[in-house]
């Protein structure tokens, strides 16, 4: 029994190490990448798994833009950075407070129109902006939003997961709290500050975790709705990068920036990834 | 719905609370799939100068347009290929997750960070790992007798999405069938080992099963995924190519109407996708709820 319990533990831990390695290549290949030269990446014989010397300088045009010895100019990715930033917190916390008051509506008023409400948002829950994407686009130019902070988030705070996570998350909470603050004479606001969101913190940093992730890795709407550059996040920038073709693109540049787009989210799910875990699969109940 | 809890008895106010959620889903939500459902039925020019009513046309004209129907079929081939590849993967490494008693939690951080990496960054990570001139994968599949060029081959371009798609989507199967796994009472799989069941047993005649209605729940969340949450991938990597071989669904309604500005065209199509995803989420419920029961 000990042995054959001790061969499973060793044929488990190998499918989890061939899983690592097979996940973990291509972050190693992008890693060592960008630490050649791009003519180091072009010439087919020479990219094997080893570092080059090239990192620091290329991570440098990266980051901060400039001409390559191929004479291409490369955009700076930080500012893209910065505006990802910006775009992904106001994403995660503008749904998370407006989910907040709908759910807190939901759970603790009987008002008219509160069934028709919960379908209007209903509806919403899993219908991706890419399936209506031109009348989105067509009506956030018509409001005048393309290039404004505004058209780059508020449209894809539309969602409705967050709302159903903490309405369901409300009504775990014992009546009985309620009860006592309404006896206490405690508004329904003052209930709300007072007991209801330090009770929510930890569905409040979960669902962060997953909409900062979510507003970060935002593709196809930034490609849409700006088309100034100062206002590319990351993930858009990067594509633009790769438009000349695999012999033109200078890869290890662009290794360099897939590097930079993804560490930030990244860092975000592993550090909170008690509460993400948690978040990711209690969301789905 | 219907809670018995005790309940502040105001009016004014809950419409207050919710009227930031109601403005933005109506103003970017109801008023543009409104908007699809009108252009649907009605012919547009590109200019957007005249536009008359048509009826179903643009439907009869998609319904029987071959690209479109192809785009069917490679759709469906995409996704059953992405949902079985990334589930299959989750819950093998769910499974030797659980079975190991050290390093579960470095396992699982090693394991789960493709989750947080943009769909279109996976897609370039892939193009270059895949590239025929300068990717690292192409010479040692020229060794095997492979001739890799997704550029040409309409296989290849299928292989490097399906790739990039399952590659970023196994974190999210691996952390549900885990936590199914652990969901599992204990004494079910204690009992069988006293009885004398195999470890393989065990996992085949008790493990498995209880999964299923967790499978069955990845299983409509996966194919939403492939339909709709893979377009950065493609965009970045085939954008739709070579020819028409990985023009999915999401990715035509984004081409006809932006590129071909066949706007009755597109929007009929974005018609034809909710009505898709509306009906996979009903079955999703339909599953959840009886997950509940089970």
């Amino acid at each position: 029994m000990v042995e054959r319990a001790g061969l499973r533990h060793l044929l488990a831990h190998a499918i989890l190490l061939m899983g690592v390695c097979i996940i973990g290549f291509p972050l190693l290949v992008a890693f060592i990448a960008s630490t050649l030269s791009a003519e180091q990446i072009a010439g087919e014989s020479t990219l094997s798994l080893s570092l080059g010397s090239h990192g620091l300088e290329t991570w440098k045009t990266a980051l901060f833009g400039g001409q390559t010895r191929y004479g291409s100019t490369i955009a700076p990715v930080l500012p893209m950075m910065i505006t990802s930033l910006i775009s992904a917190l106001a994403i995660a916390l503008g749904k998370i407070a407006i989910s907040l008051l709908s759910a807190f509506a939901f759970v603790y008023f009987r008002f008219p129109g509160r069934t028709l409400c919960f379908w209007l948002i209903f509806i919403t829950l899993m219908l991706p902006v890419e399936v209506r994407i031109l009348p989105t686009y067509s009506i956030v130019a018509s409001l005048g939003l393309l290039d404004t902070w505004t058209g780059l988030t508020v449209p894809l705070m539309a969602s409705a997961t967050a709302t159903f996570l903490f309405r369901q998350f409300f009504m775990t909470i014992p009546p009985e709290l309620v009860e006592a603050a309404r006896m206490d004479g405690a508004s329904p606001m003052q209930f709300f500050r007072d007991v209801l969101l330090p009770l929510s913190r930890t569905s409040i940093a979960a669902l962060f975790v997953i909409q900062f992730i979510y507003g970060w890795n935002q593709y196809l709407w930034p490609l849409l709705v700006t088309t100034n550059e100062s206002m590319y996040p990351i993930v858009t920038g990067i594509r633009r990068m790769i438009g000349g073709g695999d012999a033109a693109n200078e890869w290890n540049v662009v290794m360099a920036a897939a590097l930079l787009a993804m560490i930030p989210p990244a860092i975000v799910v592993l550090t909170m990834q008690r509460w993400f875990v948690q978040g990711l699969v209690e969301r789905e109940k | 719905m219907n809670t018995s809890r005790v309940v502040f008895g105001n009016t004014f106010l809950p419409w207050l609370l919710m009227l930031p959620q109601l403005t933005i889903i109506m103003v970017f939500f109801f008023w543009p799939a409104g908007q699809a459902l009108i252009q649907s039925v009605m012919l547009e020019d590109a200019f957007g100068t005249s536009r008359r009513f048509v009826g179903l046309e643009n439907f009869h004209r998609l319904l029987n347009d071959p690209l479109y129907l192809d785009s069917f079929v490679t759709t469906g081939i995409f996704s059953i290929l992405v949902a079985a590849g990334a589930m299959i993967a989750g819950l093998l490494l769910a499974l030797a997750a659980q079975s190991v008693m050290r390093g579960r939690l470095l396992y699982r951080s090693l394991l789960i960070w493709p989750y947080a990496v943009a769909p279109a960054v996976a897609g370039i990570l892939w193009l270059f790992l895949f590239a025929p001139a300068s990717g690292i994968l192409p010479r040692p599949l020229a060794a095997l007798g492979i001739d890799w060029n997704h550029l040409v081959d309409h296989f290849d371009a299928m292989v490097l999405i399906v790739i990039a798609s399952v590659w970023k989507q196994v974190p999210y199967n691996f952390l549900f069938f885990l936590a199914g796994i652990q969901s599992i009472p204990k004494s079910l799989l204690e009992a069988a080992a006293i009885d004398g069941a195999s470890a393989l047993r065990r996992t085949l005649t008790i493990t498995l099963p209880l999964l299923s209605p967790t499978a069955f729940f990845l299983l409509v969340i996966n194919i939403v995924y492939a339909f709709f949450d893979t377009f950065a991938i493609i965009d970045a990597t085939t954008q739709g190519g070579p020819g028409k071989a990985t023009d999915i669904l999401v990715y035509k309604v984004y081409h006809d109407g932006f590129k071909a500005l066949d706007l009755g065209g597109s929007a009929a199509q974005s018609v034809i996708l909710m009505t898709l995803v509306i009906g996979l989420t009903a079955l999703q419920f339909r599953l959840l709820d009886r997950r509940v029961h089970y």
